[in-house]
Protein backbone atom coordinates (compact mmCIF):
# COMPACT_ATOMS: atom_id res chain seq x y z
CA UNK A 1 0.00 0.00 0.00
CA UNK A 2 1.41 3.04 -1.36
CA UNK A 3 1.43 6.22 0.71
CA UNK A 4 2.73 9.38 1.54
CA UNK A 5 4.48 9.86 4.97
CA UNK A 6 1.85 11.37 7.56
CA UNK A 7 3.34 14.26 9.18
CA UNK A 8 1.05 14.46 12.70
CA UNK A 9 2.92 17.36 14.05
CA UNK A 10 3.48 19.19 10.92
CA UNK A 11 -0.56 18.29 10.79
CA UNK A 12 -1.17 19.64 14.16
CA UNK A 13 0.84 22.89 13.16
CA UNK A 14 -1.47 23.70 10.48
CA UNK A 15 -4.44 23.02 13.01
CA UNK A 16 -2.87 25.59 15.33
CA UNK A 17 -2.09 28.22 12.73
CA UNK A 18 -5.16 28.00 10.93
CA UNK A 19 -7.55 28.25 14.29
CA UNK A 20 -5.08 30.45 15.59
CA UNK A 21 -5.16 32.46 12.34
CA UNK A 22 -8.95 32.02 11.01
CA UNK A 23 -10.89 30.98 13.84
CA UNK A 24 -14.20 31.33 12.21
CA UNK A 25 -12.87 29.93 8.50
CA UNK A 26 -11.96 26.43 8.85
CA UNK A 27 -15.51 24.25 8.92
CA UNK A 28 -14.52 20.51 8.89
CA UNK A 29 -11.13 18.82 9.08
CA UNK A 30 -10.55 15.20 8.46
CA UNK A 31 -7.70 12.52 7.69
CA UNK A 32 -8.24 10.87 5.02
CA UNK A 33 -5.85 7.65 4.85
CA UNK A 34 -2.66 9.75 4.50
CA UNK A 35 -3.74 13.09 3.74
CA UNK A 36 -5.25 15.68 6.06
CA UNK A 37 -8.21 17.52 4.09
CA UNK A 38 -9.28 21.13 5.85
CA UNK A 39 -13.23 21.88 4.67
CA UNK A 40 -12.71 26.12 4.77
CA UNK A 41 -15.27 28.89 3.99
CA UNK A 42 -14.81 30.08 0.72
CA UNK A 43 -14.74 34.01 1.32
CA UNK A 44 -11.29 32.81 3.52
CA UNK A 45 -9.78 30.62 0.86
CA UNK A 46 -7.66 33.06 -1.11
CA UNK A 47 -6.08 34.67 2.78
CA UNK A 48 -5.63 30.94 3.82
CA UNK A 49 -3.93 29.89 0.53
CA UNK A 50 -1.66 32.89 1.35
CA UNK A 51 -1.13 32.04 4.76
CA UNK A 52 -0.19 28.68 4.36
CA UNK A 53 2.19 29.52 1.41
CA UNK A 54 3.67 32.24 3.15
CA UNK A 55 3.53 31.67 6.52
CA UNK A 56 3.92 27.46 6.72
CA UNK A 57 6.18 26.82 3.78
CA UNK A 58 3.51 25.71 1.80
CA UNK A 59 5.54 26.61 -1.60
CA UNK A 60 3.77 24.45 -4.36
CA UNK A 61 0.07 24.27 -5.71
CA UNK A 62 -0.20 20.52 -6.44
CA UNK A 63 -3.49 20.15 -8.04
CA UNK A 64 -6.40 22.75 -8.22
CA UNK A 65 -9.83 20.77 -9.67
CA UNK A 66 -13.74 21.28 -9.17
CA UNK A 67 -16.46 18.98 -7.67
CA UNK A 68 -20.18 18.88 -7.98
CA UNK A 69 -21.90 17.68 -5.71
CA UNK A 70 -25.55 17.05 -6.66
CA UNK A 71 -28.71 17.78 -4.60
CA UNK A 72 -29.89 15.56 -1.72
CA UNK A 73 -32.38 15.66 0.27
CA UNK A 74 -32.14 19.15 2.87
CA UNK A 75 -28.79 20.40 0.34
CA UNK A 76 -29.00 21.79 -2.45
CA UNK A 77 -27.03 21.58 -5.34
CA UNK A 78 -23.47 22.14 -4.53
CA UNK A 79 -19.88 23.27 -6.29
CA UNK A 80 -16.53 22.27 -5.17
CA UNK A 81 -13.06 23.05 -5.14
CA UNK A 82 -10.56 20.84 -4.18
CA UNK A 83 -6.89 22.05 -3.19
CA UNK A 84 -4.37 20.00 -2.75
CA UNK A 85 -1.25 22.28 -1.37
CA UNK A 86 2.18 20.39 -0.76
CA UNK A 87 5.47 21.92 1.30
CA UNK A 88 8.87 20.59 -0.02
CA UNK A 89 10.68 21.56 2.39
CA UNK A 90 8.81 19.38 4.81
CA UNK A 91 7.53 16.93 2.93
CA UNK A 92 3.94 17.68 4.03
CA UNK A 93 0.72 17.62 1.86
CA UNK A 94 -2.44 18.59 2.41
CA UNK A 95 -5.89 19.10 0.85
CA UNK A 96 -8.40 21.69 1.13
CA UNK A 97 -12.02 22.04 -0.20
CA UNK A 98 -14.56 25.04 0.03
CA UNK A 99 -17.78 24.28 -1.01
CA UNK A 100 -20.24 27.08 -2.67
CA UNK A 101 -24.65 27.16 -3.64
CA UNK A 102 -24.59 26.28 -7.47
CA UNK A 103 -26.39 29.74 -8.08
CA UNK A 104 -22.83 31.65 -6.60
CA UNK A 105 -20.31 30.06 -8.31
CA UNK A 106 -17.42 32.99 -7.99
CA UNK A 107 -14.51 32.40 -6.31
CA UNK A 108 -11.84 34.69 -6.23
CA UNK A 109 -8.73 33.87 -8.65
CA UNK A 110 -5.25 32.27 -7.45
CA UNK A 111 -3.05 33.21 -10.19
CA UNK A 112 -1.94 35.68 -7.89
CA UNK A 113 -0.57 33.04 -5.49
CA UNK A 114 0.43 30.68 -8.41
CA UNK A 115 0.23 31.29 -11.77
CA UNK A 116 0.20 27.77 -12.34
CA UNK A 117 -3.74 27.81 -11.53
CA UNK A 118 -4.62 29.79 -14.32
CA UNK A 119 -5.04 27.08 -16.55
CA UNK A 120 -6.61 25.18 -13.77
CA UNK A 121 -9.26 27.40 -12.56
CA UNK A 122 -9.90 27.81 -16.85
CA UNK A 123 -10.41 23.94 -16.53
CA UNK A 124 -12.65 24.26 -13.32
CA UNK A 125 -15.04 26.67 -15.15
CA UNK A 126 -15.09 24.93 -17.94
CA UNK A 127 -15.95 21.91 -16.60
CA UNK A 128 -18.26 23.04 -13.68
CA UNK A 129 -18.92 26.60 -14.58
CA UNK A 130 -16.96 27.92 -11.40
CA UNK A 131 -15.85 31.65 -11.71
CA UNK A 132 -12.77 33.31 -10.88
CA UNK A 133 -13.11 36.98 -9.83
CA UNK A 134 -10.15 38.72 -11.42
CA UNK A 135 -8.87 35.85 -13.35
CA UNK A 136 -6.84 37.58 -16.42
CA UNK A 137 -8.32 35.14 -18.68
CA UNK A 138 -11.35 32.75 -17.82
CA UNK A 139 -12.62 30.89 -20.91
CA UNK A 140 -13.11 27.57 -22.23
CA UNK A 141 -9.84 25.52 -22.21
CA UNK A 142 -10.79 21.88 -23.43
CA UNK A 143 -14.05 22.44 -24.51
CA UNK A 144 -14.59 24.36 -27.66
CA UNK A 145 -15.80 27.69 -26.92
CA UNK A 146 -19.32 27.87 -27.80
CA UNK A 147 -20.10 24.46 -26.33
CA UNK A 148 -23.39 25.03 -24.35
CA UNK A 149 -23.68 23.05 -20.95
CA UNK A 150 -20.64 22.88 -18.18
CA UNK A 151 -20.09 18.68 -18.96
CA UNK A 152 -18.37 17.85 -15.85
CA UNK A 153 -21.49 18.48 -13.69
CA UNK A 154 -23.42 15.00 -12.49
CA UNK A 155 -26.90 16.13 -14.59
CA UNK A 156 -24.95 16.32 -17.76
CA UNK A 157 -25.49 12.39 -19.49
CA UNK A 158 -22.24 11.12 -20.55
CA UNK A 159 -23.30 10.13 -23.96
CA UNK A 160 -23.28 14.07 -25.58
CA UNK A 161 -26.68 14.55 -25.90
CA UNK A 162 -26.70 16.82 -28.66
CA UNK A 163 -25.31 14.01 -31.55
CA UNK A 164 -27.81 12.98 -33.92
CA UNK A 165 -26.00 10.27 -36.06
CA UNK A 166 -26.46 7.77 -33.44
CA UNK A 167 -29.26 5.49 -33.33
CA UNK A 168 -30.70 5.47 -30.16
CA UNK A 169 -32.01 1.43 -30.00
CA UNK A 170 -27.99 0.42 -31.00
CA UNK A 171 -27.30 2.79 -27.73
CA UNK A 172 -29.25 1.67 -25.39
CA UNK A 173 -30.75 4.79 -24.29
CA UNK B 1 44.10 47.07 -51.42
CA UNK B 2 43.23 44.97 -48.42
CA UNK B 3 43.70 41.07 -48.32
CA UNK B 4 41.63 39.96 -45.35
CA UNK B 5 38.59 37.77 -45.57
CA UNK B 6 35.21 39.48 -46.43
CA UNK B 7 33.16 40.02 -43.64
CA UNK B 8 29.40 39.79 -45.01
CA UNK B 9 28.08 42.98 -44.68
CA UNK B 10 24.95 41.80 -42.75
CA UNK B 11 26.66 41.51 -39.18
CA UNK B 12 27.24 45.47 -39.59
CA UNK B 13 23.32 45.99 -39.39
CA UNK B 14 20.80 44.76 -36.50
CA UNK B 15 19.09 41.93 -37.16
CA UNK B 16 16.13 43.69 -35.56
CA UNK B 17 14.95 46.68 -36.90
CA UNK B 18 14.87 49.45 -34.68
CA UNK B 19 11.72 50.25 -32.47
CA UNK B 20 10.29 53.08 -34.57
CA UNK B 21 9.86 50.42 -38.19
CA UNK B 22 8.66 48.20 -36.06
CA UNK B 23 5.87 45.95 -37.34
CA UNK B 24 3.87 42.65 -35.70
CA UNK B 25 3.13 39.67 -37.63
CA UNK B 26 0.48 37.45 -36.63
CA UNK B 27 1.82 33.62 -36.95
CA UNK B 28 -0.21 30.67 -36.45
CA UNK B 29 1.81 28.32 -35.05
CA UNK B 30 -0.58 24.79 -35.53
CA UNK B 31 -2.59 23.18 -35.28
CA UNK B 32 -1.47 20.74 -36.94
CA UNK B 33 2.43 21.85 -37.95
CA UNK B 34 5.02 18.96 -38.39
CA UNK B 35 7.53 20.94 -35.95
CA UNK B 36 5.39 20.93 -32.94
CA UNK B 37 4.95 16.98 -32.87
CA UNK B 38 1.53 17.35 -32.03
CA UNK B 39 -1.80 19.04 -32.00
CA UNK B 40 -0.90 22.19 -30.56
CA UNK B 41 -2.21 25.59 -31.37
CA UNK B 42 -0.23 29.06 -30.90
CA UNK B 43 -0.84 32.27 -32.19
CA UNK B 44 2.57 34.19 -32.25
CA UNK B 45 2.93 37.60 -32.31
CA UNK B 46 6.11 38.25 -34.13
CA UNK B 47 8.58 40.65 -33.91
CA UNK B 48 10.60 39.49 -37.25
CA UNK B 49 11.82 36.18 -36.55
CA UNK B 50 11.37 37.25 -32.31
CA UNK B 51 8.52 36.20 -30.75
CA UNK B 52 6.52 39.16 -28.52
CA UNK B 53 3.71 36.51 -27.35
CA UNK B 54 2.36 33.77 -27.68
CA UNK B 55 -1.29 32.32 -27.08
CA UNK B 56 -2.38 29.04 -26.78
CA UNK B 57 -5.39 27.01 -27.96
CA UNK B 58 -5.44 23.29 -26.66
CA UNK B 59 -8.18 20.87 -25.96
CA UNK B 60 -7.28 19.22 -29.81
CA UNK B 61 -7.86 15.95 -28.51
CA UNK B 62 -9.52 16.11 -25.44
CA UNK B 63 -11.44 12.73 -25.04
CA UNK B 64 -13.27 13.48 -21.82
CA UNK B 65 -11.54 11.19 -19.53
CA UNK B 66 -12.55 12.36 -16.46
CA UNK B 67 -16.26 12.53 -17.23
CA UNK B 68 -15.81 8.51 -19.19
CA UNK B 69 -14.11 7.83 -15.43
CA UNK B 70 -16.90 8.34 -13.77
CA UNK B 71 -19.15 5.80 -15.28
CA UNK B 72 -16.80 3.01 -15.55
CA UNK B 73 -15.58 0.80 -13.05
CA UNK B 74 -12.18 0.69 -11.78
CA UNK B 75 -10.45 -1.63 -14.49
CA UNK B 76 -12.09 -0.28 -17.25
CA UNK B 77 -10.73 3.00 -16.29
CA UNK B 78 -6.84 1.76 -16.56
CA UNK B 79 -7.08 1.96 -20.46
CA UNK B 80 -7.81 5.29 -20.45
CA UNK B 81 -4.98 6.44 -18.33
CA UNK B 82 -2.97 4.51 -21.28
CA UNK B 83 -3.81 7.16 -23.91
CA UNK B 84 -2.62 10.45 -21.34
CA UNK B 85 1.16 10.01 -22.05
CA UNK B 86 1.33 7.45 -24.22
CA UNK B 87 4.83 7.49 -24.61
CA UNK B 88 5.35 6.26 -21.16
CA UNK B 89 1.51 4.33 -20.77
CA UNK B 90 2.87 1.54 -17.57
CA UNK B 91 3.74 3.94 -16.08
CA UNK B 92 0.21 6.23 -16.37
CA UNK B 93 -1.02 2.19 -15.89
CA UNK B 94 0.82 1.65 -12.07
CA UNK B 95 0.01 5.01 -11.13
CA UNK B 96 -3.56 4.60 -11.36
CA UNK B 97 -3.20 0.79 -9.75
CA UNK B 98 -1.08 1.84 -6.72
CA UNK B 99 -4.07 5.58 -6.77
CA UNK B 100 -6.75 2.14 -6.45
CA UNK B 101 -4.89 0.32 -3.66
CA UNK B 102 -4.32 2.96 -1.83
CA UNK B 103 -8.24 3.43 -1.48
CA UNK B 104 -8.79 -0.38 -1.08
CA UNK B 105 -5.43 -0.65 1.28
CA UNK B 106 -3.93 -3.54 -0.35
CA UNK B 107 -0.44 -4.37 0.62
CA UNK B 108 1.47 -5.38 -2.53
CA UNK B 109 4.33 -8.05 -1.90
CA UNK B 110 8.27 -6.92 -2.44
CA UNK B 111 8.39 -8.80 -5.79
CA UNK B 112 5.24 -7.11 -7.31
CA UNK B 113 7.30 -4.05 -6.58
CA UNK B 114 10.37 -4.62 -8.53
CA UNK B 115 8.91 -5.98 -11.61
CA UNK B 116 6.64 -2.83 -11.81
CA UNK B 117 9.78 -0.81 -11.27
CA UNK B 118 11.51 -3.17 -13.86
CA UNK B 119 7.92 -2.16 -16.42
CA UNK B 120 8.24 1.63 -15.41
CA UNK B 121 11.82 2.09 -15.52
CA UNK B 122 12.00 1.09 -18.88
CA UNK B 123 8.90 2.95 -20.15
CA UNK B 124 10.82 6.07 -18.54
CA UNK B 125 13.52 5.08 -20.85
CA UNK B 126 11.54 5.10 -23.82
CA UNK B 127 9.70 8.29 -23.16
CA UNK B 128 12.86 9.92 -22.90
CA UNK B 129 14.27 8.42 -25.79
CA UNK B 130 11.75 9.83 -27.68
CA UNK B 131 11.89 13.56 -25.98
CA UNK B 132 15.81 13.42 -26.27
CA UNK B 133 15.88 12.14 -30.03
CA UNK B 134 13.34 14.52 -30.90
CA UNK B 135 15.79 17.11 -29.39
CA UNK B 136 17.95 16.03 -32.16
CA UNK B 137 15.80 16.67 -34.50
CA UNK B 138 15.31 19.58 -34.10
CA UNK B 139 18.52 20.57 -34.00
CA UNK B 140 18.78 19.13 -37.52
CA UNK B 141 20.32 15.70 -36.42
CA UNK B 142 17.70 13.04 -37.75
CA UNK B 143 20.88 10.63 -37.44
CA UNK B 144 19.92 10.30 -33.82
CA UNK B 145 16.81 9.52 -33.97
CA UNK B 146 16.68 6.85 -36.01
CA UNK B 147 19.67 5.36 -34.42
CA UNK B 148 18.06 5.31 -30.99
CA UNK B 149 14.31 4.64 -31.81
CA UNK B 150 15.15 1.11 -32.35
CA UNK B 151 15.81 0.51 -28.87
CA UNK B 152 12.68 2.30 -28.18
CA UNK B 153 11.53 -0.44 -30.52
CA UNK B 154 12.72 -3.47 -28.34
CA UNK B 155 11.55 -1.75 -25.27
CA UNK B 156 8.05 -2.26 -26.57
CA UNK B 157 9.43 -5.49 -27.32
CA UNK B 158 9.97 -6.43 -23.71
CA UNK B 159 6.06 -4.74 -22.87
CA UNK B 160 4.72 -7.20 -25.24
CA UNK B 161 5.91 -10.15 -23.72
CA UNK B 162 4.77 -8.59 -20.30
CA UNK B 163 1.56 -7.87 -21.02
CA UNK B 164 0.68 -8.35 -25.14
CA UNK B 165 0.70 -4.67 -26.28
CA UNK B 166 2.96 -2.43 -27.21
CA UNK B 167 2.18 1.63 -26.91
CA UNK B 168 -0.84 1.32 -25.12
CA UNK B 169 0.03 -1.22 -22.85
CA UNK B 170 -3.04 -1.25 -20.30
CA UNK B 171 -0.51 -3.35 -18.00
CA UNK B 172 -1.01 -4.77 -14.62
CA UNK B 173 -3.82 -4.72 -12.52
CA UNK B 174 -5.10 -3.99 -8.95
CA UNK B 175 -2.77 -5.57 -6.88
CA UNK B 176 0.20 -6.75 -9.39
CA UNK B 177 0.04 -8.21 -12.30
CA UNK B 178 -1.97 -10.16 -15.05
CA UNK B 179 0.67 -13.22 -14.91
CA UNK B 180 4.02 -13.40 -14.18
CA UNK B 181 7.22 -12.42 -16.39
CA UNK B 182 7.70 -15.19 -18.82
CA UNK B 183 11.40 -15.91 -19.51
CA UNK B 184 11.50 -14.34 -22.78
CA UNK B 185 10.95 -11.12 -20.58
CA UNK B 186 13.66 -12.09 -18.46
CA UNK B 187 15.77 -12.72 -21.33
CA UNK B 188 15.04 -9.19 -23.07
CA UNK B 189 15.52 -7.33 -19.90
CA UNK B 190 18.87 -8.67 -19.18
CA UNK B 191 19.70 -8.49 -22.97
CA UNK B 192 18.74 -4.81 -23.04
CA UNK B 193 21.02 -4.18 -19.29
CA UNK B 194 23.51 -5.74 -21.90
CA UNK B 195 23.51 -3.99 -25.11
CA UNK B 196 21.77 -0.64 -24.27
CA UNK B 197 24.15 1.14 -22.37
CA UNK B 198 26.68 1.06 -25.20
CA UNK B 199 24.07 2.44 -27.91
CA UNK B 200 23.12 5.32 -25.33
CA UNK B 201 26.22 6.18 -25.07
CA UNK B 202 26.81 6.24 -28.79
CA UNK B 203 23.80 8.54 -28.95
CA UNK B 204 25.35 10.78 -26.43
CA UNK B 205 28.50 11.35 -28.27
CA UNK B 206 26.57 12.39 -31.07
CA UNK B 207 24.70 15.13 -29.43
CA UNK B 208 26.37 15.77 -25.94
CA UNK B 209 29.20 17.59 -27.12
CA UNK B 210 28.47 18.76 -30.45
CA UNK B 211 29.51 21.82 -30.96
CA UNK B 212 26.38 22.75 -32.85
CA UNK B 213 24.12 20.61 -31.05
CA UNK B 214 25.20 22.64 -27.79
CA UNK B 215 25.51 25.97 -29.64
CA UNK B 216 22.06 25.59 -30.14
CA UNK B 217 20.79 24.03 -27.17
CA UNK B 218 22.78 26.47 -24.45
CA UNK B 219 21.02 29.57 -23.01
CA UNK B 220 17.66 28.40 -25.46
CA UNK B 221 14.37 29.06 -23.66
CA UNK B 222 15.58 29.16 -20.18
CA UNK B 223 13.50 29.51 -16.99
CA UNK B 224 14.26 30.66 -13.53
CA UNK B 225 13.60 28.38 -10.56
CA UNK B 226 11.36 30.16 -8.61
CA UNK B 227 9.12 31.06 -11.89
CA UNK B 228 9.05 27.37 -12.84
CA UNK B 229 8.10 26.09 -9.05
CA UNK B 230 5.31 28.86 -9.48
CA UNK B 231 3.68 27.64 -12.85
CA UNK B 232 4.00 24.22 -11.18
CA UNK B 233 6.90 22.67 -13.17
CA UNK B 234 7.90 18.74 -11.55
CA UNK B 235 9.79 15.90 -13.25
CA UNK B 236 13.02 16.60 -15.61
CA UNK B 237 11.86 20.27 -16.56
CA UNK B 238 11.61 21.50 -12.85
CA UNK B 239 14.87 19.40 -12.27
CA UNK B 240 16.91 21.15 -15.12
CA UNK B 241 16.06 24.31 -13.70
CA UNK B 242 18.22 22.76 -10.55
CA UNK B 243 15.99 21.86 -7.66
CA UNK B 244 15.89 17.85 -6.71
CA UNK B 245 12.53 17.23 -6.43
CA UNK B 246 11.95 13.86 -7.61
CA UNK B 247 8.36 11.90 -6.26
CA UNK B 248 10.49 8.79 -6.11
CA UNK B 249 12.27 9.94 -3.26
CA UNK B 250 10.36 12.68 -1.99
CA UNK B 251 7.58 10.55 -1.49
CA UNK B 252 8.55 6.86 -2.03
CA UNK B 253 5.55 4.35 -3.60
CA UNK B 254 6.46 0.68 -5.01
CA UNK B 255 9.41 0.19 -3.14
CA UNK B 256 11.77 2.98 -4.73
CA UNK B 257 13.59 3.42 -1.54
CA UNK B 258 15.32 -0.19 -1.92
CA UNK B 259 17.41 1.55 -4.13
CA UNK B 260 20.02 3.12 -5.24
CA UNK B 261 19.91 5.99 -7.26
CA UNK B 262 20.93 9.92 -8.20
CA UNK B 263 18.93 12.43 -9.43
CA UNK B 264 20.77 14.41 -11.88
CA UNK B 265 20.10 18.48 -11.55
CA UNK B 266 20.62 21.23 -14.50
CA UNK B 267 21.14 25.00 -13.90
CA UNK B 268 19.32 27.31 -15.68
CA UNK B 269 16.27 25.26 -17.09
CA UNK B 270 17.47 25.72 -20.80
CA UNK B 271 17.37 23.29 -23.49
CA UNK B 272 20.38 21.68 -23.26
CA UNK B 273 20.09 21.07 -19.19
CA UNK B 274 16.69 19.55 -19.84
CA UNK B 275 18.29 17.65 -22.45
CA UNK B 276 21.18 16.49 -19.96
CA UNK B 277 18.71 15.79 -17.06
CA UNK B 278 16.70 13.52 -19.50
CA UNK B 279 20.27 11.88 -20.39
CA UNK B 280 21.26 11.27 -17.00
CA UNK B 281 17.98 9.93 -16.29
CA UNK B 282 18.40 7.49 -18.31
CA UNK B 283 21.62 5.93 -16.99
CA UNK B 284 19.78 5.88 -13.68
CA UNK B 285 16.95 4.15 -15.03
CA UNK B 286 19.72 1.60 -15.82
CA UNK B 287 20.92 1.17 -12.75
CA UNK B 288 17.63 0.95 -11.36
CA UNK B 289 16.60 -1.66 -13.53
CA UNK B 290 20.04 -3.74 -12.82
CA UNK B 291 19.06 -3.68 -9.56
CA UNK B 292 15.47 -4.70 -9.64
CA UNK B 293 16.28 -7.35 -11.97
CA UNK B 294 19.56 -8.49 -9.36
CA UNK B 295 16.84 -8.15 -6.60
CA UNK B 296 14.28 -10.42 -8.30
CA UNK B 297 16.84 -13.07 -8.98
CA UNK B 298 17.65 -13.28 -5.46
CA UNK B 299 14.61 -13.71 -4.17
CA UNK B 300 13.58 -17.54 -3.53
CA UNK B 301 9.82 -17.04 -4.45
CA UNK B 302 10.12 -16.45 -8.52
CA UNK B 303 5.91 -17.39 -9.20
CA UNK B 304 4.22 -14.46 -7.31
CA UNK B 305 3.23 -11.67 -9.34
CA UNK B 306 0.16 -10.15 -7.52
CA UNK B 307 -0.76 -9.39 -3.83
CA UNK B 308 -3.72 -11.95 -2.57
CA UNK B 309 -6.77 -9.67 -3.33
CA UNK B 310 -9.23 -12.54 -4.73
CA UNK B 311 -11.39 -9.83 -5.32
CA UNK B 312 -9.53 -7.83 -7.68
CA UNK B 313 -7.25 -10.22 -9.28
CA UNK B 314 -8.86 -12.05 -12.09
CA UNK B 315 -8.49 -16.02 -11.43
CA UNK B 316 -6.97 -18.59 -14.11
CA UNK B 317 -9.17 -19.37 -16.52
CA UNK B 318 -9.04 -23.16 -15.46
CA UNK B 319 -9.82 -22.70 -12.09
CA UNK B 320 -13.08 -19.80 -13.82
CA UNK B 321 -14.47 -22.90 -15.42
CA UNK B 322 -14.10 -25.84 -12.81
CA UNK B 323 -14.38 -24.05 -9.44
CA UNK B 324 -17.39 -22.19 -8.79
CA UNK B 325 -16.00 -19.60 -6.42
CA UNK B 326 -13.50 -18.83 -9.26
CA UNK B 327 -16.29 -18.04 -11.39
CA UNK B 328 -18.13 -16.05 -9.07
CA UNK B 329 -15.10 -13.86 -8.58
CA UNK B 330 -14.28 -13.67 -11.83
CA UNK B 331 -18.28 -12.27 -12.71
CA UNK B 332 -17.90 -9.93 -9.60
CA UNK B 333 -14.42 -8.63 -11.09
CA UNK B 334 -15.73 -8.23 -14.84
CA UNK B 335 -18.66 -6.67 -13.78
CA UNK B 336 -17.38 -3.91 -11.49
CA UNK B 337 -18.54 -5.40 -8.46
CA UNK B 338 -16.22 -5.65 -6.08
CA UNK B 339 -16.83 -3.75 -2.30
CA UNK B 340 -15.19 -0.42 -2.51
CA UNK B 341 -14.56 2.24 0.16
CA UNK B 342 -15.98 4.95 0.65
CA UNK B 343 -13.14 7.93 0.53
CA UNK B 344 -10.58 9.51 -0.90
CA UNK B 345 -6.91 9.76 -1.60
CA UNK B 346 -4.82 11.14 -3.47
CA UNK B 347 -1.50 9.36 -4.81
CA UNK B 348 1.04 10.27 -7.22
CA UNK B 349 3.93 8.75 -9.08
CA UNK B 350 6.81 10.30 -10.72
CA UNK B 351 5.74 10.11 -14.89
CA UNK B 352 8.16 10.96 -18.03
CA UNK B 353 7.19 14.37 -17.36
CA UNK B 354 6.94 14.53 -13.79
CA UNK B 355 4.66 14.30 -10.79
CA UNK B 356 1.34 12.35 -12.31
CA UNK B 357 -1.06 12.32 -9.36
CA UNK B 358 -4.67 11.03 -9.40
CA UNK B 359 -7.33 12.08 -7.12
CA UNK B 360 -9.82 9.66 -6.24
CA UNK B 361 -12.83 10.05 -4.64
CA UNK B 362 -15.10 7.13 -3.76
CA UNK B 363 -18.44 6.83 -2.68
CA UNK B 364 -19.02 3.25 -2.38
CA UNK B 365 -20.45 2.77 -6.04
CA UNK B 366 -18.93 0.13 -8.45
CA UNK B 367 -17.65 3.54 -10.16
CA UNK B 368 -15.48 6.47 -8.99
CA UNK B 369 -17.30 9.59 -7.33
CA UNK B 370 -14.26 11.89 -9.23
CA UNK B 371 -11.19 11.22 -10.82
CA UNK B 372 -9.02 14.35 -11.65
CA UNK B 373 -6.06 13.65 -12.90
CA UNK B 374 -2.79 15.80 -12.12
CA UNK B 375 -1.24 15.89 -15.95
CA UNK B 376 2.00 17.19 -15.48
CA UNK B 377 2.17 18.69 -19.47
CA UNK B 378 -1.16 20.71 -18.73
CA UNK B 379 0.34 21.81 -15.62
CA UNK B 380 3.32 23.39 -17.09
CA UNK B 381 2.72 23.97 -20.64
CA UNK B 382 1.23 27.18 -19.33
CA UNK B 383 4.14 28.56 -19.16
CA UNK B 384 5.22 28.55 -22.41
CA UNK B 385 4.52 32.21 -23.44
CA UNK B 386 6.55 33.22 -20.83
CA UNK B 387 9.28 30.93 -21.67
CA UNK B 388 8.93 31.85 -25.44
CA UNK B 389 8.91 35.29 -24.95
CA UNK B 390 11.73 37.50 -26.68
CA UNK B 391 13.47 34.57 -27.90
CA UNK B 392 13.59 33.12 -31.65
CA UNK B 393 10.87 31.06 -33.43
CA UNK B 394 13.31 28.44 -34.30
CA UNK B 395 14.26 28.38 -30.33
CA UNK B 396 10.68 28.23 -28.88
CA UNK B 397 10.02 24.88 -31.38
CA UNK B 398 13.13 23.70 -29.83
CA UNK B 399 12.19 25.00 -26.16
CA UNK B 400 8.42 23.41 -27.01
CA UNK B 401 10.18 20.08 -27.68
CA UNK B 402 12.18 19.77 -25.12
CA UNK B 403 9.62 20.54 -22.64
CA UNK B 404 8.08 16.88 -23.70
CA UNK B 405 4.35 18.27 -24.29
CA UNK B 406 2.70 15.41 -24.98
CA UNK B 407 -0.83 16.42 -26.40
CA UNK B 408 -2.82 13.38 -24.71
CA UNK B 409 -1.94 14.07 -21.18
CA UNK B 410 -2.04 17.95 -22.21
CA UNK B 411 -5.90 17.69 -23.48
CA UNK B 412 -7.05 14.79 -21.41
Amino acid sequence: MPAFAIQTDRDQLVVDRLGAAFPEAVLAQEQFHDMRCFTVRKESLHDILRFLRDELDFNFLTTLCGMHYPATEGQEDLLGLVIHLHSFRNRHRIRLKANTPLKDPAFPTFTDLWPATNWMEREAFDFYGLTFTGHPNLKRILNMEDFPAFPMRKDYPLEDPTREDKNDSMFGR
Amino acid sequence: MSTGIAKPDFWQHDLVPPAEHKELNVLNLGPTHPATHGIFQNVLTMDGEYIQSAEQTIGYIHRAFEKIAERRPFYQITTLTDRMNYCSAPINNMGWHMTVEKLLRIETPKRVDYMRIIAMELARIADHIVCNAVIGVDTGALTGFTFIFQDREFIYEIFEEICGARLTTNMGRIGGFERNFNDIAWRKTKHFLDYFPKKLKEFENLLMRNRIFMDRCINCGPFPLDRALAYGFTGPNLRACGLDYDVRVMDPYCSYEDFDFKIPIGQNGDVYDRFMVRQKEMWESLRIIRQAVEKCEKMSDKTTFTAEVPEWVLPPKEEVYNEMEALIYHFKIVMGESDVPVGEVYHCVEGGNGELGVYLVSDGGRTPFRVHFRRPCFVYYQAFPEMVKGIMLSDAILSMSSMNVIAGELDA
